[in-house]
């Protein structure tokens, strides 16, 4: 074990393996590409602190000459969306109410298929994970019209549903219908995450639960689940991500002032009155990514651990 | 009556029969040892007793009481795992009570059970760390505490030592057969390595491709073998099996074994075998085992029937007690187990000794012993 790592370090550290112009053009490379994937970033924080007329009257490459919160101020709370003038914070809290629900919702459905797929399985269980993974390769513009049907249809329950008792019970209320669809959407990925970790957790723990007296819902609950941390990050972070950056469904299905985050940065970016103010649209589109970016930077190491364990037993 | 019974039990997957129809009864308090090589339906068996596996005809019965369609929970049985299978999230001592939590036992019992068991096998230090804290005899006894905390009528262990290291297999070898002895429990055990299953067993059960070969005590299966099979499958080193022909009338009749270099051996039919059932030019198989080829010094005194020969020996294998010299008969190698001073060298030519009262002689057509 030792003499194999050390074989395997020994190149990285031994100097006389690399001449001098080998690491000035591997490290000039790496720079040059860290540049520039940090430009933007430090861009549009830049200009997300500078006042209007610096933005339109300079270069977006000068360091702000006043600094001011105002653009962030006004991006949360009083900018144009449409037609309202209430800033981008009911947006972000419309993509909160979405995420949560939806990200959790496909995540446990995940496990449970996973769980069904590895130890409980059934005849024809190949064909139905088959058609699971298919589910991750539909193009999302193809599935429009059908899920447009489909929604509508829940819209007409929730209608009836509202003459009959007063209240709709979710049906048509744009989240939920969005919940719908990212939950659809994303079983197959989160089956597919939770198929390929559950394949390796060992049988013999599920058939001592089960000799033990543990049911179906208890072995999944008390054994699977406290036991699947790091495929559960991986799954939450790739289903947040995707879901709180998603534009199409949103845009599609939940307009006004239902709509998600990303829909309403669209909005605010593609005004065709007044000035274009640079300085807000930065800030309402740091706000609208800074979530997924803490997500990433709070669980990263586990999202790289939870990818390994799959691939590397033990 | 028996604790557990095994009637005409088949599986098949598919048109693939895995049990060709099993039968074995065993009382209460008895060891049985399942023992066969991989694949030969043992741990199917075990499954099936466990529950874990539907069988496709015949009846199983534990405490008198048929058990086919019980769930594995219902069966009043306790398994061992050879991955232990202890749950990874719970502590040793949640893991021994789950079984317990599950059933509705309420607390108070559940930690006096515990209790109970750790302190038979000295886990009590234990009871608050996770599996992946103890070692690998410590996850053993876990598992069999575990088992154990359950009372149930038939333990069920699956290879449980074959992920220990040699030492430690010796060790918790023993440990298991002193539990048996404290305790009285009835016990079936798998296992492919045939010294745990000679030492721990009252019976033992020899499979071969899903049919059983022999049930016997481990004194049966290893003197009497009833084929082929088992005299060559039980033991280590293995049972000299040499071809030979019968030749002289009936009543003077003789063994001979060919050999290439060396006059033939002729040999006396040992009194194991039926000499009715022996007719002049028949083929039979010579089944010696290493420790009845010795020579002149360290045969054993009470043998009656001994019979010498000479032999080139072709390799010496000292291993500590004894000496394993490997010499050359029917065109088969033949290992004899000698004194670890005896002389030889290899390339010499030395006089050996059959111990004829622990040969055998078998059919090659059916393989059986005669």
């Amino acid at each position: 074990m030792t003499a194999a790592a050390d074989r395997l370090a020994a190149p990285s550290r031994s100097p006389a393996r690399h001449s001098a112009t080998t690491r000035v053009v591997i490290y000039g490379l790496l720079i040059a590409f860290a540049i520039l994937y940090v430009a933007p970033l430090v861009v549009m924080v830049m200009t997300s602190l500078k006042p209007l007329d610096e933005v339109t009257g300079g270069n977006m490459f000068y360091w702000p000459q006043h600094l001011t919160l105002e653009p962030w101020t006004k991006a949360w709370g009083t900018t144009c969306v449409g037609l309202t003038c209430e800033g981008i914070k009911g947006y972000v809290w419309n993509s909160v109410k979405m995420v949560i629900p939806a990200v959790l919702i496909s995540s446990l459905l995940g496990a449970l298929n996973g769980y069904v797929l590895t130890k409980w399985r059934f005849p024809g269980h190949k064909l139905v994970f088959g058609m699971m993974l298919f589910a991750c390769f539909i193009p999302f513009q193809s599935v429009l019209i059908p899920m447009a049907t489909i929604l509508g249809r829940l819209g007409a329950i929730g209608q009836e549903l509202t003459d009959a008792t007063g209240f709709s019970f979710g049906f048509g209320n744009p989240t939920v219908n969005l919940v719908l669809v990212h939950v659809v959407y994303g079983l197959g990925f989160t089956t597919l995450f939770f198929r390929n970790y559950y394949e390796t957790f060992p049988t013999e723990l599920v058939k001592a639960a089960q000799i033990d007296g543990a049911g179906f819902f208890q072995i999944f609950r008390r054994i699977l689940l406290p036991n699947s941390a790091p495929i559960f990050i991986v799954t939450v972070i790739y289903q947040f991500t995707n879901i709180w950056n998603d534009f199409l469904f949103g845009s599609t299905f939940a307009a006004g002032d239902a709509a998600p985050m990303t829909v309403a940065l669209y909005n605010i970016v593609n005004t065709s009155t007044g000035v274009i103010e640079y300085n807000v649209n930065m800030a309402a589109a740091i706000i609208a990514a800074a979530p997924t970016l803490v997500v990433y930077i709070v669980a990263g190491r586990y999202f790289v651990r939870g990818l390994m364990a799959g691939a590397v037993k033990g | 009556m028996s604790t557990l019974e095994i009637r005409s039990l088949r599986k098949k997957y598919g048109s693939l029969e895995i049990l060709k129809g099993i039968d074995i009864t065993l009382e209460k308090g008895g060891f049985l040892v399942l023992v066969g090589p991989s694949g030969c339906g043992k741990s199917t068996l075990l499954n099936s007793i466990a529950g874990l596996e539907s069988i496709t005809s015949g009846e199983i019965r534990i405490g008198g009481q048929v058990v086919n369609d019980l769930h594995p929970s219902k069966r009043d049985i306790a398994m061992v795992f050879q991955s232990y299978a202890l749950y990874p999230n719970m502590s040793v001592g949640e893991n021994m009570a789950f079984g317990m939590e599950m059933r509705g036992v309420p607390k108070p019992e559940r930690d006096k059970a515990v209790a109970a068991v750790a302190k038979t096998l000295q886990l009590e230090h234990l009871l608050d760390r996770r599996p992946s804290q103890l070692s690998g005899g410590q996850r053993q006894r876990v598992a069999m505490g575990r088992a154990l905390v359950r009372q149930p009528q038939v333990f069920l262990f699956d290879e449980p030592l074959s992920n220990l290291d040699a030492k430690l297999r010796v060790d918790m070898r023993i440990e298991i057969k002193r539990l048996h002895q404290q305790t009285g429990t009835t016990i079936v055990y798998v296992t492919h390595d045939q010294i745990e299953a000679m030492t721990l067993a009252t019976k033992i059960a020899v499979l071969k491709d899903g049919e059983l070969q022999q049930v016997g005590s481990p004194y049966e299966i290893y003197n009497s073998p009833s084929n082929l099979f088992v005299a060559d499958f039980m033991g280590s080193p293995a049972m000299n099996l040499l071809e030979g022909k019968i030749t002289g009338a009936n009543g003077a009749r003789q063994i001979l074994i060919d050999r290439r270099d060396h006059a033939p051996i002729v040999l006396p039919v040992p009194s194991s075998a039926d000499a009715t059932r022996l007719s002049e030019g028949a083929n039979v198989i010579f089944g010696i085992r290493p420790e009845a080829v010795n020579d002149m010094e360290s045969i054993d005194r009470n043998a009656k029937s001994v019979v010498t020969f000479d032999a080139t020996v072709e390799i010496v294998e000292p291993a500590g007690a004894d000496t394993y010299v490997v010499t050359r008969a029917a065109g088969k190698e033949m290992t004899a187990r000698m004194r670890a001073e005896t002389p030889v060298a290899v390339g010499q030519t030395h006089t050996f000794a059959f111990n004829l009262d622990k040969a055998l002689l078998f059919d090659p057509q059916t393989s059986r012993r005669i």
